[in-house]
């Protein structure tokens, strides 16, 4: 029962990175994603500061417009500070992961943080937390309701705003030209970006939350030129690194998490194979490079 | 500040190994970050190293010894290793370069998290500490650790020294380089090597996880004071060691505070600070020569005032406030603001409740004027505007003219007497 | 008599230029690349705006479409602002401006020619996917309609683009660069396709680099070097005087000038912050 607590919830989560991931790749925004995964850090620790607990929703909230603000405070650098865009992410995002270092040692005895929880997060823990109801009925673990509710918040959303995503990522100019606002799809993207991030991190930890944002949706590139089966593609693999995963740390007997991203790597290379041998096969690389 | 004594006396030799070790760890890293950085590869650096970790993991697992130089032999494999696949990713598949910078890194760390903590809870001895390159362990620093990474340090300084002028033309323009035919690829590979070095080495103080703010910030903390690559250098690596002694500071009076993201905090600040700060190229410069711009343009319209109520009644140099307001609008404070800049640069004086052009005020008042009508000229004769466009645009542009556009301007439309509303153009007395 | 007033209305509606550029200032990166840029433009024409390299070509088009924020002056598209025209407005951006590695199909990315403010979440009717068919196949496309983008040639892509532009339907095209790329045989089957949608009272704007056969092409003729040179009918634009004043050289006063306002900040019109005057008005 716990294994399945653990990786049911891990692929809740593999889901929603992976799915907000495809669209952050191929707006080529990896690398913001991977400052926001880091500067959400400060976001947490103050909001545990002031709530006490981790699982508070509007405190959740709260964390992640700090993520959202990271993404302001880059745009800052590079346009009012002239810094290149490349420079801006990197100073942002270890700045304020250094903040949050220090503010768990500063409060050590008050949050229930800890670096290493920070690095590579507590998903085998996730069955001790158990929601249980006054009549004393158990309804499972919390981080499974909390990452199960994201995923399908997740879901709708890509389902509801798939066009308005879809133009604003392919061809934003020409989005605007119809009259629809990058800039607002942009935010909520963001926002839930953030948010995925934020609710990963006491699982997953501050990086591979990375792998799960990136390493899915970059294998399932690599195997379709079609977004729905892209994003079908993403989920099936979300799906196998939960359990590859879990299995693979119980064999080693290492953190689930660094597991998870492992068989993510693997999984990639796999597709990488593939999409090797495909290219192989048709004899010359996609049209679209070699003509441009 | 008795605190501050003792920790610079560097009595305490656990103290002078920290200390200097994190001045000199944070030097290197920043001196190779200079590169980089100009060369845009800031995220890379960041990538590799993240990449590291499972290297030092091998490493370990395989020798059984924590040795600098064995641990770092494996940094150095699998930061290398990292670089090629970022490299080889975007170039032969469809993957961007963010994407397989951000794969490589997540994928990479996460296999050093799955062997260090496989290796942690296998309870075989002796593995203590390896969890240090996490976060940095500067504190722990001892005497041994000191001489293996200053002996790297200065293979890194040496080699950077040795191909300064190389490595400068490849930062600052690749394609002259490759075409002037220096051997680009080795030299790639010579600094992406010592770049892998630094990293490896510049993980001891801060950890893996911020390690790019030790390679990047310095060089974003130099980049607006200076031109100079030499220079720029030498400011990024004083950023770096000065946050390395104060983050070491801070873990000496507060021991439970960690080195690592201290120095990352300094760094920031420093590099907030000359954002914010530095000369011409400072958020605050620029705000500050935007204000002198505002000013110049107020009082130079003022003057034009005077020139043009003068123009209409040619017996008399002195002028009421009302006249001036009528002649053109300007809010109270920036009327104040236009008379106290005349008035120090001698241009008006005061006579009674009105005000007098003095002569050289009047030769000013000419070139501005000149400058708006010669403006409209070439905006008539050069760009075929018509004749009722283009006295917005000479507004504007009358107060940029620099004396050299001005002659070339009086050379291009042949010393005009009149301007295309038919106004004569006055010119200097002589 | 209700008749009349119809007609009077029809009369000018047709009379109103298509577009109209006010006194149009735009920088790239703090530097102005077009100066005071000023014309008029009738409706049901074939126009190419024509100017060497880097002599803001494109910035006009962003500019017109509300992609940048200009410097000073405003455009109207019938006599309106943009935002009361939308749908009557098409937009071609340049082919290179897209990653064509991006997963979506033909079809789907023609489709996006019929996405609204309004219709965004909702499924696309028959209607829509009726007009994304025939747009396909207008440029001859169809046969392609399942294909992925990746996989197109430059001269289809190039098509895509104009295909998903004729599925707006719009009054007026602006089309950056739409021959770039393209062989020979497809650069004169859009060249028919454009002339046949002039025919149908449209306006089509084209942004084109090549001189040696923009006189072939257009009926109008917008001769831009940073400045405007001239916009008129073709035969009163392509002199021999004109032509050299457009590709002679950029204005080395006017240059100097632009590094200075961009290396000093300097505001490009004293009403920045002078007064509120509104930018958009002048």
């Amino acid at each position: 029962m716990e294994a399945l607590y653990i990786i049911l919830t891990a692929f809740c989560i593999a889901l929603s990175c992976g799915t907000l991931g495809s669209f952050l790749i191929l707006r080529k925004m990896a690398m913001v994603g991977d400052a926001i995964s880091h500067s959400v850090l400060p976001g947490i620790v103050i909001a545990f500061l002031i709530s006490g607990s981790r699982n508070n929703i509007p405190m959740l909230i709260g964390a992640a417009v700090v993520g959202v603000l990271t993404t302001v405070l880059i745009e800052l650098l590079h346009k009012k500070a002239r810094l290149q865009e490349d420079a801006s992410i990197g100073v942002t995002f270890t700045w304020l992961f250094a903040i949050g270092v220090i503010l768990i040692s500063a409060f050590t005895g008050q949050v229930d943080l800890d670096q290493e929880c920070v690095l590579y997060g507590e998903i085998a823990y996730v069955p001790l937390d158990l929601i249980i109801t006054e009549s004393g009925i158990s309804l499972g673990p919390r981080a499974l309701w909390i990452s199960g509710g994201m995923a399908l918040l997740v879901l709708v959303f890509v389902r509801v705003g798939y066009k308005a995503l879809v133009i604003t990522t392919f061809n934003p100019d020409y989005a605007k030209a119809l009259g629809i606002s990058t800039l607002i799809w942009h935010f909520i993207f963001m926002g839930l970006v953030s948010l995925t991030t934020v609710i990963s991190f006491e699982s997953v930890g501050a990086i591979l939350v990375v792998a799960l944002l990136i390493a899915p949706p970059a294998a399932a590139y690599l195997l379709t030129g079609q977004l729905k089966k892209m994003l079908f593609y993403t989920s099936i693999i979300s799906l196998l690194i939960s359990v590859g995963g879990y299995a693979l740390a119980t064999w080693l007997n290492g953190s689930i998490a660094g597991a998870m991203a492992t068989v993510a790597g693997i999984l990639f290379a796999g597709a990488y194979a593939i999409y090797t041998l495909k290219l192989k096969g048709r004899g010359k690389p996609s049209l679209s490079k070699s003509s441009s | 500040m008795d605190k501050l004594l003792e920790f610079l006396s560097f009595q305490d030799p656990n103290v002078r190994v920290v200390a200097f070790g994190t001045i000199f760890l944070g030097m290197s890293a920043a001196t190779v970050g200079t590169f980089a950085f100009l060369r845009k590869r800031s995220l890379v650096g960041d990538a590799v190293a993240h990449a590291i970790l499972p290297g030092i993991a091998i490493a370990f697992m395989l020798f059984q010894t924590k040795n600098p130089f064995v641990l770092m032999s494996g940094a150095l494999v699998s930061g290398w290793l990292a670089m090629l696949l970022i490299e080889h990713l975007s170039k032969s598949t469809k993957l961007k370069p963010d994407t397989s910078i951000g794969l490589v890194l997540s994928v990479f760390f996460g296999v050093g998290i799955l062997l260090l903590t496989s290796i942690q809870h296998s309870g075989a001895g002796n593995q203590a500490g390896l969890d240090q390159f996490l976060f940095g362990k500067a504190a722990a620093m001892t005497q041994n650790d000191l001489l293996a990474y200053g002996i790297v340090a200065l293979i890194l300084l040496i080699t950077v020294a040795l191909f300064f002028k190389e490595f400068k033309l490849l930062s600052f323009n690749p394609a002259f380089a490759e075409a002037s035919g220096l051997p680009v690829k080795r030299l790639q590979f010579i600094l992406s090597t010592i770049t892998v070095l630094a990293i490896s080495i510049g993980i001891q103080s801060v950890g893996v996880v911020l390690m790019a703010a030790l390679l990047i910030t310095p060089a974003a903390t130099a980049r607006p004071w200076t031109e100079n690559l030499l220079m720029m250098m030498v400011l990024a690596g004083l950023a770096g060691g000065f946050s390395g002694l104060v983050g070491s500071f801070i873990s000496f009076t507060a021991p439970n505070m960690p080195t690592g993201p201290w120095i990352v905090m300094c760094l920031s600040f420093l590099a907030l600070f000359s954002l914010f700060l530095a000369p011409k190229k400072g958020i605050l410069a620029r705000i500050q020569q935007q204000r002198q711009n505002r000013k110049k343009i107020l009082s130079e319209n003022l003057l034009k005032a005077f020139y043009h109520l003068r123009e209409n009644n040619p017996e008399t140099d002195t002028f009421s406030n009302l006249q001036l307001l009528r002649k053109r609008h300007f809010s109270q404070s920036e009327y104040q603001t236009a008379l106290s800049r005349l008035r120090r640069n001698f241009y008006i004086m005061p006579k009674g409740e009105k005000w007098q052009l003095s002569e050289k005020g009047y030769e000013e008042a000419k070139r501005v004027v000149r400058l708006h009508r010669l403006w409209e000229m070439y905006l008539t004769e050069r760009m075929r505007l018509k004749a009722d466009h283009i006295h917005p645009n000479a507004e504007t542009i009358e107060h940029i003219i620099t004396p050299e556009i001005e002659a070339q301007l009086l050379r291009e439309l042949d010393y005009p007497e009149t301007d295309p509303h038919q106004s004569p153009i006055p010119y200097p007395r002589n | 008599m209700r008749w009349v007033v119809k007609f009077e209305s029809l009369k000018m509606e047709i009379n109103t230029p298509a577009l109209e550029v006010h006194n149009l200032t735009a920088s790239y990166n703090r530097k102005p690349v077009l100066w005071d840029i000023d014309f008029q433009l009738p409706q049901g024409q074939l126009i190419g705006i024509v100017g060497p390299n880097g002599s803001g070509k494109t910035t006009l088009l962003k500019s017109i479409m509300g992609l940048m924020e200009p410097d000073s002056g405003y455009v109207n598209l019938f006599g309106k602002k943009l935002d009361d025209v939308r749908e009557r407005v098409s937009y071609v951006p340049q082919r290179e401006s897209v990653d064509w590695d991006f997963p979506a199909s033909v079809f789907e990315v023609v489709q996006m020619g019929r996405y609204r403010k309004s219709n965004l979440f909702r499924r696309m009717s028959t209607v829509d996917r009726e007009i994304t068919t025939r747009s396909l196949e207008k440029v001859n496309m169809l046969e392609y309609a399942r294909r992925q983008i990746s996989q197109l040639s430059g001269g289809q892509q190039q098509r895509v683009f104009i295909a998903r532009s004729l599925a707006q339907q719009a009054d007026i095209y602006l089309m950056d660069e739409p021959f770039v790329g393209v062989d020979a045989a497809t650069e004169e089957s859009i060249l028919a396709l454009l002339t046949e949608m002039k025919e149908q009272g449209k306006t089509v704007v084209i942004v084109h680099h090549d001189l040696q056969t923009a006189y072939e092409y257009f009926d109008w003729i917008v001769l831009l070097n940073t400045r405007l040179v001239a916009a008129g009918p073709k035969d009163e634009v392509f002199t021999s005087d004109l032509l050299q004043e457009a590709y002679g050289g950029r204005l080395t006063v006017l240059s100097r000038i632009g590094d200075l306002i961009a290396k000093k900040d300097f505001p490009l019109r004293e009403s920045a912050f002078k007064e509120k005057e509104g930018r958009g008005d002048g």
